[in-house]
């Protein structure tokens, strides 16, 4: 039967390889796409792991309820917290980094120009930065380390360029693509904006402040208590942010310095912390763990996955699911067509042949799984084609030099297509499109099978 | 008196009716026919006159409209399609008049073809085809496809592939019509060799006159209805 299946779709090689090429185009193109997906989702990810970790642990509610009032929702003693998590027996081997994070918002000022305006900050610890910062689990973005926080120096940090055209401080910075407000832009002093107060937030800064050769800007919060409070921070990097919004209010800073403006003198907590595990695969396990270890601990935390709190890492997944999906339901109608269409005429020319072998004696639904067995084998030979044409293309793309910026990315990145690490995709579209191939032969072939021999027999 | 020997085809006052369009054709209108086992069976009909449709019935490879068919013993409205397609398999071989063979398969794979069916292990079936190629003189053409063979070629294929499993009946149609006159008696020669070897039962429908002085029962036709109600029987 695989011989005569073999060799009959080669009878007429020009319509075989016609269909073959469709399902290896229709193949490839899924699997290219695949690929693209996967690598754009793993960049997203890479970025958002190094960013905030896999999992952030929250005061019960914070998550909900608190992101108004971080000071509020802080954890109380999270330093044995983090000890407690650091020394389990099962979570040690999945962690890579466990740190307090904290985050806050208030108002952001020049104090040489006089302009301000909000911002939403986050304190890290300098040297856990510089770790979250290394992990690369897929290999497809670059392990960073360029974190400028200093553990000595807690005043330094980095600020969005949006923050920085914003107050002023383009030129001060040199910053390219950053411009300077045009000359005949409303000033303080003049006509309706000069009734409004002025807000000088230096007289709210510690005394003895100097000012310093590097930029500064300075950084107003209310405190846990209610009080107004100030600190400076240094300029130490300017970085773009894919999101104008983000870029225009992005502050990161020293963990310390973060603490000293929402609590001030008080007790200094922090609203999350954030554990970076080795590998996305033990999110789950992790979870659970952190979950038992809580409430045995009598505990009042939870913890969200990065999924969770980058609603939109979530969201893209599902793009590309969904866009996907419908290129694959697209794809797969196609290559249904094709084959039902080739493997009809196929049985209309071998008519007479199908009446000589029922006649021998070949049984109905031996001609039935025949015509089936032909189709599953343009289905084998075209999609097995298709993951090779993938790769080449792969191979293409990835050697060719060319980049791109993703959305919600500040910077172009080397365009890739990340096929070896869809190895699931690979075997999924492969073996679906077998599957259709083959089921696009059922109506031909049961038609076959149904031909009164005498009629077939008679067939010319 | 000479003994009769038990039939091997019974066919009781069978007709057949194909529906062409609007108008009826009665093919066949109420055939009794025996035809006796390990025999020479000649149908002597001219065209048109119901000899296709009666192999057909014998070949088991149609059912009639009434009237009862018993093939090798077995009642043919009885079995079902899979138990025909089976039976077919191990009793009857078919010489098709315009060869009918697989295109995609060499003359050797056509011959083993019929063996492959019945599920013979691997040696014998090569030692049976590989004698029988021998038998018809095509050993050298072995590995040829059918487009590859000359009409006479194909024909050999053909009968080749009928008697390869010595099976209990061969029904043929026109089946020396391709041969020159000295392959055709060759090829008579062995399906007499394999008539006394096997005891098969070889029905043809014919006009090659050599092949007629053959037979052992000449079953003459016309218009559907036997003329000579298959008595006109030369025993061996």
């Amino acid at each position: 039967m695989f011989k005569i299946a073999f060799r009959s779709i080669f009878r007429n090689a020009r319509r075989s390889l016609t269909t073959m090429l469709t399902i290896a185009i229709g193949t490839a193109a899924l699997l290219v796409f695949a690929a693209y997906a996967l690598y754009d989702v793993y960049i997203l990810q890479t970025a958002t792991v190094q960013r905030g970790g896999h999992l952030t642990v929250y005061h019960k509610g914070f998550f909900d309820f608190g992101s108004g009032d971080p000071a509020l929702w802080g954890i109380p003693d999270h330093a044995s917290v983090i000890e407690l998590i650091k020394d389990d027996a099962v979570l040690k081997p999945l962690t890579a980094v466990v740190t307090p994070v904290q985050g806050l918002g208030g108002i952001a000022e020049n104090p040489e120009s006089g302009g301000s305006r909000t911002f939403f900050g986050t304190g890290f610890v300098p040297a856990d930065q510089s770790r979250l910062q290394r992990w690369n689990e897929y290999g497809v973005g670059e392990a960073l380390d360029n974190t400028v926080l200093d553990s000595d120096e807690t005043d330094r940090g980095v600020i969005g360029v949006g923050l920085a055209r914003n107050l002023g401080l383009c030129e001060t910075l040199h910053l390219k693509d950053c411009p300077m407000p045009p000359a005949d832009a409303p000033q303080r002093g003049n006509g309706e904006v000069a009734a409004m107060p002025v807000q000088d937030f230096s007289a709210l800064a510690e005394p003895g402040t100097a000012r310093s050769a590097i930029p500064r800007i300075d950084l107003m919060a209310a405190t846990a208590g209610g009080a107004p409070n100030i600190v400076a921070l240094k300029i130490g990097r300017v970085e773009k942010q894919g999101a104008r919004e983000m870029d225009d209010g992005y502050v990161v800073m020293n963990l310390k310095l973060a603490q000293q403006l929402v609590y001030g003198r008080g007790d200094r907590r922090v609203t999350g912390i954030i554990v970076q595990l080795n590998r996305s695969e033990d999110i789950a396990t992790a979870r659970r763990r952190l979950e038992v270890l809580f409430a045995e601990h009598r505990l009042k935390l939870e913890v969200r996955d990065f999924r969770e709190i980058n609603a939109y890492y979530g969201q893209t997944e599902d793009f590309f699911r969904s866009m996907f999906s419908f290129i694959a339901v697209l794809i797969g109608v196609v290559v249904l067509f094709t084959v039902s269409n080739t493997m009809s005429m196929n049985v209309m020319e071998r008519i007479a042949e199908i009446g000589t072998t029922r006649a021998l004696g070949v049984r109905r639904g031996r001609v039935r799984s025949q015509f089936l067995l032909e189709g599953g084998m343009l289905g084998v030979l075209g999609a097995s084609f298709g993951v090779a044409l993938a790769f080449a293309a792969a191979a293409a793309v990835n050697h060719s030099g060319l980049t791109w910026t993703p959305p919600g990315d500040a910077h172009a990145i080397p365009l890739k297509l990340y096929l070896l690490g869809a190895s699931p995709a690979i075997i999924g579209v492969w073996a679906v499109l077998i599957l259709v191939a083959t089921l696009a032969a059922f109506v031909p072939a049961n038609r076959a099978a149904r031909l009164p021999i005498v009629d077939a027999l008679r067939h010319v | 008196m000479v003994e009769q020997p038990t039939p091997v085809v019974e066919l009781n006052n069978v007709t057949k009716s194909y529906r062409i369009g609007r108008s009826e054709v009665r093919a066949l209108r109420g055939v009794t026919l025996s035809i006796p086992a390990r025999a020479f069976t000649m149908l002597v009909a001219p065209s048109g006159s119901g000899k296709s449709t009666l192999l057909n019935l014998i070949g088991c490879i149609d059912s009639p409209t009434s009237g009862v068919v018993t093939v090798a013993g077995e009642t043919v409205a009885r079995l079902s399609d899979r138990a025909l397609s089976d039976f077919r398999a191990q009793k009857i071989g078919f010489i098709f008049q315009g060869f009918s063979l697989v295109p995609v398969l060499s003359a050797y794979e056509n011959v083993e073809y019929p063996l492959r069916l019945m599920r013979v292990p691997a040696a014998a079936r090569r030692r049976a085809t590989e004698a029988m190629l021998e038998a018809v003189g095509l050993s050298e053409q072995r590995h040829r496809r059918p487009n590859e063979l000359s009409g006479g070629q194909k024909q050999r294929v053909a009968i080749a592939r009928a008697l390869v499993k010595e099976p209990e009946i061969v029904l043929a149609d026109e089946p020396t019509a391709n041969l020159d006159s000295e392959t055709g008696a060759s090829i008579v020669a062995l399906m007499r060799q394999m008539q006394t070897r096997s005891k098969t039962t070889f029905i043809f429908a014919t006009h090659d006159p050599h092949l007629m002085s053959q037979a052992d029962q000449l079953v003459a036709m016309r218009d559907g209805l036997l003329t000579n109600d298959g008595g006109a029987t030369r025993h061996v």
